[in-house]
């Protein structure tokens, strides 16, 4: 059983403790674990849009940041547009590379497990028959998308195989690829 | 009124060594049993089906297997067989054909109506098993113009539409029931969710052997780190056959049948699928080869003899290359969605407030939030093999012990 009290060490960066501690806190408290994540946008010029992310909701109220980030999408100028930042289905990419990577060390942490390099390649294959209407069989996002993990870290081959497995298991990220989710526009 | 001391309710495996305790008590009790003794082993399952755990291991407080196969895997007959003898040795108090529709708290236990009259009773030993609704996702619903069945309802495969069939789970119900209507000629897609894949046996014994002599039957409440999740694991893939096969997505698909991953949503004809198979797979088959090193790490840790040699592991579970994400059931000439998607205990006649915001019992290791309320048979009750025929005999001892010291604290008090 748990009976240890001093703070454990942290090895790769990420507080479990205050993880777990969320967990059992959340628990008991179903409302305060209802999220709302936030982004407003603004387009630019042919298909450069800015994307700007600040404040978020959680355990029931308004979180402020203080701050702001922006996000800006473009397209390639094989599109023919001015290729001034990368293509919206690249941050998807970058989406998933970073919830997967976070959620890796997150579980070699819980495991003990210390991580020396972290690094992730990421495709998406798409076929733009189905964007440009050419056939209507063909869908418009990624068919499949890869990622290959070259991680080193202090543990087995079956250990690091396993990091990555439960990182997708409880990737958020990964679900919204993977699963599907009642998506809502409108205009005011 | 009718009164006992005690009320069990169901007369299966739990209900019985229950009573068996009680009975080395002299404590007066009575089962309830809706049927006859071990009702859903009767009534509730496939034509095919034997039990998952070797016959030896069906071990009840004071009787045992005593045949000339202790590792074969008893038939639905035998398993009744198995029971009503066991009934009948213990000279258990069954009153059969006895339906309980409503249970109240009373100042000094609960009363109890039946569709036979109403009993009192201080104590209360809810019985009645883990598994009496077949749980379906909410896309069940919305799919239409397919038969819609679940494996209460299944007996063979003659009972369905020639046509194709899609199964909705993976686990020991779902992987069997691929196997046998895949084999009756009907193309078989199998909707994938988390599983625990398991080899039958391993290094010359069953699976089940190692978990037993390893203990990680009897690891205890105390023993895991989140006993929901513990709670919430699919029963192992194992099927019980006379030459000992093991089965999984790879000998299935070896068959014919089709693998895609979780059902997501349903619409119409139409059904998507979770694209996280692979995933899904690789955390089977990690979980499984780390479960056999444990078998072997104990092994060498104790100098065991009485087994096989190291064995390899199987193959990592092969994939299409491309999972298939949706299907129209109509266009792909499937007639029947099988929701082999688990099951649920029925509590709808229990008027006393002990379920949680999900349905499910408030217990602390068979202890109920009531007082002198009992129950016996649920996921990890208080050890990983409490919903085992095997595992029931030592919770029902520990329980008996508490509902003895309660009903001698409540005459102390009375």
């Amino acid at each position: 059983m748990q009976t240890e009290t001093t703070p454990r060490t942290q090895i790769n960066g990420v507080n479990v403790e205050a993880l777990l501690g969320a967990r059992e806190a959340l628990e008991n408290a179903p409302p305060a674990a209802e999220f709302v994540w936030k982004a407003t946008s603004e387009w630019k010029d042919g298909a450069h849009t800015r994307t700007t992310i600040g404040d978020f909701f959680g355990l029931g109220e308004n979180q402020a940041r203080g701050k702001t980030f922006e996000i800006d999408t473009d397209h390639p100028e094989i599109f023919a547009a001015t290729d001034y930042a990368p293509n919206p289905l690249e941050v998807v990419l970058a989406g998933l590379a970073g919830c997967l990577t976070a959620g890796i060390a997150s579980v070699a942490e819980n495991r003990g497990i210390k991580l020396n390099s972290v690094k992730a390649t990421l495709e998406g294959d798409m076929n733009l028959y189905g964007i440009l209407g050419i056939d209507s069989d063909v869908r418009n996002g990624f068919r499949s998308v890869r990622v290959k993990y070259d991680i080193d870290a202090d543990a087995s081959q079956d250990d690091i195989a396993a990091l990555v497995a439960q990182s997708q298991k409880r990737s958020a990220v990964f679900d919204i690829i993977t699963n599907p989710a009642n998506v809502f526009v409108t205009v005011e | 009124m009718k009164s006992s001391t005690v009320i069990i309710i169901g007369a299966g495996q739990a209900g019985l060594a229950m009573s068996r305790h009680l009975t080395c008590r002299s404590v007066d009790h009575v089962l309830l049993e809706r049927g006859e003794v071990a009702n859903s082993w009767r009534t509730e399952r496939w034509d095919s089906l034997r039990l998952l755990t070797p016959n030896w291991q069906s071990r009840l407080p004071g009787y045992a297997y005593a045949g000339p196969d202790p590792d074969g895997y008893r038939t639905m007959p035998e398993t009744v067989d198995f029971l009503s003898g066991y009934a009948a040795q213990i000279s258990a108090p069954v009153e059969t054909g006895t339906t309980v529709l409503d249970v109240q708290q009373t100042e000094t236990g609960y009363f109890v109506r039946t569709d036979r009259g109403d009993w009192q009773c201080c104590c209360l030993v809810i019985a009645s098993g883990a598994c009496n609704i077949a749980s379906k996702p909410r896309a069940a619903a919305d799919l239409t113009g397919v038969n819609s069945i679940t494996p209460m309802d299944y007996r063979n495969p003659d009972q369905l539409e020639r046509g194709g069939v899609l199964i909705v789970g993976a686990s020991a119900t779902g992987v069997q029931l691929a196997r046998e209507i895949q084999r009756s000629g009907r193309q078989v897609t199998l909707a994938v969710g988390e599983h625990v894949r398991v080899p039958r046996t391993y290094r010359g014994r069953d699976i089940e052997y190692w978990m037993d002599i390893t203990g990680i039957h009897t690891t205890g409440l105390n023993e895991v780190d989140d006993i929901g999740r513990v709670r919430d694991l699919p029963s192992m893939q194992l099927i019980g056959t006379p030459e000992r096969q093991s089965i999984d997505l790879n000998a299935l698909q070896s068959e014919g049948v089709r693998v895609a991953g979780r059902v997501m949503d349903a619409a119409g004809s139409k059904v998507r699928f979770s694209g996280a198979l692979a995933n899904i797979c690789m955390l089977a088959d990690l979980k499984m080869n780390r479960l056999l090193s444990t078998v072997d790490a104990w092994i060498d840790q104790y100098g065991y003899t009485a087994c096989g040699p190291r064995e390899a592991r199987a193959a990592p579970t092969a994939l299409p290359a491309e999972p298939l994400l949706e299907a129209d059931l109509k266009a792909d000439g499937i007639r029947t969605v099988l929701w082999a998607t688990g099951y649920k205990p029925d509590y709808s006649w229990l008027s006393v407030p002990v379920l949680d915001r999900k349905g499910r019992l408030r217990h602390t290791g068979g202890v109920v939030d009531a007082p002198g309320m009992y129950v016996l048979g649920l996921p990890f009750l208080r050890k990983r093999n409490s919903t085992l025929i095997d595992g029931v005999g030592e919770d029902a001892r520990v329980l008996s012990d508490h509902l003895y010291s309660h009903l001698n604290a409540a005459a102390a008090a009375a």
